[in-house]
């Protein structure tokens, strides 16, 4: 049984009401009920295969779910366009063209969401010294290291100020300083609502403040991260296999 | 659907800069037009005798530099899985489409720009009708375009998938290539245009169905 607990952070932003996600004969999501609030900073945990990436996809509209409904910013089932611009992402996998420079990515992402030329070309300049890349700028991609592309991702999944922040394991592959700049830059703006997949329960507990605990396609804990018994749920579901680390 | 199009930008400045594409087309069909000239040698004395092949040869050397560039559109977009970065763009799913369309569109013109003229110096033959052979020509490679990303985007990340797009191009762009192929044929042999016109319609219906039809369903193409 899931224990539920609902913050009083700000507005309702999320409400998935009975989610079922099946890939043929595979049911990757066994009815998810789930309410995010504004300001939530919110930790996905669980085994390979419990269906986070799928849950998260479906709140990126990457996918559509085989049933149940997903209401975001108050639009039911929601109209992608009218929802997609308040919404970024940022992956494990970059989204970021090789051949393309850091400026030219985030151009061509910031025209896309409909960002008129002379505050793109502001919100570039700021976001590329934010993130510590203002002398490669004008450098392709391809010539950067994982650290450098995955900062550069960040700048992209928040080039048009979302308010909501879909993070899938962002920290794969970076070293111990990227990832501290990282964890400064997702802290910065807590106003931003953030579901971010994770493998890391120390990280988990120490940024989020809400942790939702999946196996087999269903959240079985929903708790807060000052909950005493949190890390014991996380880890009763991320060490269930003899003991042995299945996250 | 005009924030999409900024993708055609996009992919003619990294088209621009890695020449990954193009170049490869335009070696292929030249290519192509080399070893039919050895091999049509022949022929070369009559310009009647080199109409009669021309068409062929110069669909041959279209449809295999586009179905060549059709296999690489939709590479940028999986590298880096940045198709699911533009699936979360505000902007129509048909747009991106839209864009490939036209990306495609122009390379191949580019090409076909480059291969008439060096078919008329290897063939030792003088083009008439150049207009409408041009209008045909534009018209059989957009339906050749549209059919071509469509499949793309459906086959870009199934296994052998650029084995599997010309397997399944070929075959759906016949409806376009026989007309293209009869119409250009009889323009090179002098016929009149007027008893052309039934494959010229015929492409026209072809292109603007199929153009229709794949805006409809590339969001359900695109769709994990």
């Amino acid at each position: 049984m899931a224990t539920i607990i609902y913050s009083m952070m700000g507005e309702t932003i999320l409400v998935a009401e009975d989610i079922f996600r099946d890939y043929g004969c595979l049911h990757a999501l066994n009815g998810i009920n789930l309410r995010v609030e504004e300001g939530e900073f919110i930790a996905i945990i669980g085994p390979n295969g419990a269906g986070k990436s799928t849950l998260l996809k479906i709140f990126a509209s990457l996918i559509s779910p085989t049933e149940g409904t997903l209401q975001i910013f108050g639009t039911k089932d929601h109209d992608r366009e009218d929802v997609q611009d308040r919404i970024g992402m940022l992956s494990h996998e970059t989204f970021l063209y090789e051949n393309l420079t850091a400026r030219e990515n985030l151009v061509f992402f910031g025209k896309l969401y409909g960002i008129e030329h002379t505050a793109l070309d502001e919100r570039c300049d700021y976001l590329i010294r934010k993130i510590g890349l203002w002398k490669r700028a004008e450098d392709p991609v391809k010539n950067f290291s994982r650290g450098m592309k995955q900062r550069l991702s960040f700048a992209r999944a928040i080039i048009h100020d979302p308010s909501l922040l879909l993070l899938d394991e962002p920290y794969t592959g970076l070293d111990m300083n990227a990832s501290s700049l990282m964890e400064n830059l997702l802290l910065e703006n807590p106003a931003v609502t953030k579901i971010m997949i994770t493998h890391d329960l120390d990280k988990a507990f120490r940024l989020c403040n809400r942790l939702l605990i999946m196996e087999d396609g269903n959240i079985v804990h929903d708790v807060g991260a000052n909950d005493p018994n949190a890390r014991k749920f996380a880890e009763a579901v991320c060490f269930s296999d003899g003991g042995q680390f299945k996250c | 659907m005009l924030k999409g199009l900024n993708i055609a930008l996009k992919d003619l400045k990294i088209e621009s800069r890695a020449r990954e594409i193009f170049i490869s087309m335009v070696v292929f069909s030249l290519l192509i037009l080399i070893i039919f000239s050895i091999a049509f040698s022949d022929l070369l004395s009559s310009a009647s005798k080199t109409a009669t092949v021309a068409s062929g040869v110069l669909w041959i050397c279209f449809i295999f530099a586009g179905t060549l560039g059709l296999n690489r559109t939709f590479a940028t977009e999986v590298q880096n899985s940045c198709m699911d970065a533009l699936k979360m763009c505000p902007i129509p799913r048909n747009s991106i489409y839209l864009s490939k369309v036209i990306f495609v569109f122009l390379l191949m013109l580019l090409v076909e720009i480059i291969t008439i003229p060096m078919f008329s110096v290897l063939f030792n033959y003088q083009f008439t009708a150049i207009i409408w052979v041009g209008i045909v020509i534009l018209l059989g490679s957009f339906g050749f375009v549209v059919v071509g990303c469509l499949i793309s985007a459906l086959v870009i990340r199934a296994r052998a998938g650029e084995m599997l797009l010309p397997v399944l191009l070929l075959p759906l762009s016949l409806p376009v290539i026989i007309p293209a192929v009869s119409a250009t044929s009889g323009l090179l042999r002098g016929e009149d245009i007027f008893s052309l016109m039934s494959y010229i319609r015929l492409l026209v219906v072809y292109d603007f169905v199929f153009f229709a039809v794949s805006m409809l369903v590339f969001e359900y193409v695109v769709e994990d």
